[in-house]
């Protein structure tokens, strides 16, 4: 997240990679020897959610196939955020005034809506890198790294997998391993879990605000996190047609899990907010997932279908249903209807607001994609070959979640406020292929 | 309830694994299972970037890949 450089971060972004993907062209013309070993897959993708948050992404993924089948594959993504973002706190049926992540300015939500913070800008660069070996017949070892840096945030990570193929290559049984290591420095320093958000005054912050921040120290310093990833699978070819496929994941996560910038509303018995405090979660979080996909061959496209079960010790549980469904307009192009729906339950530490009466809870969190909610998601993809070989796709897709009410009361004047908004959203995407 | 669930979901995982010796196809029946658009992981930049959308918006991730870490993501 970044306070500043509002420029045209996006218009850099999109220049880059026309600049990526002209280059990579220009070679292939021009030396298409070096390159005929070389698969390209580039995309733009833009998502956008009313009112709030707005993407674009750009990636570039090189891959290269050796004499002895080893595969070399190398990714680059760029993208970048700017727009509003929930901030953890309810709705009021007055104005409300919150601190800037900086805590050097504020701004305001008018009454009735939900608070959203629109300082969120930021641009994050991810490079990934992975090299897959075959070895003795029916054995592949692959080891990859990544690293993505955005402005408050840092992740280094390292992966391996081991797959080996069964009974004339029908079954492969794959385990792999992951080591995740993310920093974070949030803007104005991590916030004391719990504390108070200190708003800065209008006309006086320059002296006396930061000098109250120092005396408190309610946001200092940074912290990082640590995940480790297990995933072991089974691939099963069922027939001439079918295919199957089944992981389990087990991840650890260790160390901050926080959102520094989220906070919640402390009511009191009339639903009218008396303090705002920063939120807290646990510094532990153990997930497990068990993903099933099956692909079936038609005659003219191909079926797609995935559910994936996940629970993990917040007690988030989530059921995730994926299809696709490709058909083939002709030899060189088709279409590809796309269905997701996604369910979760809330974590066992989440609320919309805490109670003035009530003792304060060790953990806590206001954000809603920690609580209870289902999102949809539709849409359409057309893809077409030309004649060089070359394949280029559009897709259109729409996002909604629907947060829920996971069982709370809505005292006083929170009866009539929308707590649990609707978050909506489009996804435009174009991908070339060479 | 819900762990009932799981080991429902995992019975039956099982139970379609169970005959892989006998499942399958010969190395000349591949002709369908060797189109690009039939790999698993077909369309990997789509769901590279699904993945990242999700993994901000929602609790969980993961599942067919790695559920990892990777963004401060808002």
């Amino acid at each position: 997240m970044q306070l500043s450089h509002k420029g045209s971060i996006a218009a850099a972004l999109a220049g880059a990679t026309c600049a990526l993907l002209g280059q990579s062209q220009a070679h292939a013309e021009t030396d298409s020897s070096v390159l005929k070993d070389w698969k390209f897959d580039t995309a733009i993708l833009y998502y956008g959610e009313t009112d709030r948050v707005s993407l674009a992404e750009g990636v570039v993924s090189a891959t290269k196939t050796n004499s002895d089948d080893s595969i070399f594959n190398v990714k680059l993504v760029l993208d970048t955020l700017t727009g509003a973002s929930a901030n953890g706190a309810v709705a009021q049926p007055t104005v409300q005034t919150f601190s800037r992540p900086s805590g050097k300015d504020s701004y305001q939500v008018a009454a009735g809506d939900t608070p959203l913070d629109d300082t969120f800008h930021d641009t994050r660069v991810q490079v990934a890198a992975s090299w897959m070996q075959p070895f003795a017949d029916t054995w592949r070892g692959t080891a990859g790294f990544n690293v993505s840096r955005e402005y408050d945030y840092m992740s280094l990570g390292v992966n391996g997998l081991l797959e080996k193929d069964l009974f004339q290559r029908n079954t492969t049984l794959s385990a792999g391993l992951s080591y995740q290591f993310d920093s974070i420095d949030p803007v104005g320093g991590k916030p004391t879990p719990l504390s108070s958000m200190m708003v800065p005054a209008d006309d006086d912050y320059d002296d006396e605000f930061e000098g109250e921040d120092d005396d408190h120290g309610a946001k200092n310093g940074s912290d990082d996190k640590t995940t480790l990833d297990m995933l072991f699978g089974v691939t099963q070819v069922i027939n001439r047609r079918m295919l199957m496929q089944f992981n389990y994941g087990l991840s650890i996560v260790d160390g901050y899990t926080t959102d520094p910038y989220k906070v919640l509303s402390v009511i009191n018995t009339n639903g009218v907010t008396q303090d705002i405090v920063y939120e807290n979660r646990p510094d532990s979080r153990t997930k497990h997932s068990f993903f099933w996909q099956t692909k079936y061959a038609l005659d003219n496209g191909v079926v797609d279908v995935s559910y994936r079960y996940a629970t993990d010790d917040w007690e988030i549980d989530s059921h995730t249903i994926d299809s696709r469904l490709r058909f083939n307009l002709s030899g060189n192009s088709y279409i590809q209807p796309h269905i997701r729906y996604y369910q979760q339950s809330a974590a066992d530490f989440y609320q919309p607001y805490l109670n003035q009466s009530a003792d304060l809870p060790m953990y806590a969190s206001a954000d809603y994609r920690v609580g209870e909610m289902t999102a949809y998601t539709v849409g359409l993809k057309y893809g077409r070959t030309l004649e060089n070989g070359h394949e280029w796709a559009v897709r259109a897709e729409y996002y909604q979640q629907d947060p829920k009410n996971a069982g709370f009361e809505q005292p006083g004047v929170l009866a009539d406020l929308d707590l649990y908004p609707s978050v909506k959203a489009v996804i435009l995407q174009f991908n070339y292929h060479f | 309830m819900k762990r009932k669930l799981v080991y429902v979901s995992v019975i039956v995982a099982l139970s379609q694994l169970g005959g892989c010796a006998s499942l399958g196809v010969q190395p000349w029946e591949r002709d369908l299972l060797a189109k690009d658009e039939m790999a698993l992981g077909a369309e990997g930049v789509d769901l590279g970037l699904d993945d990242h959308i999700y993994f901000s918006k929602e609790a969980t991730s993961g599942g067919r890949s790695f559920a990892g870490g990777g963004c401060g993501c808002n």
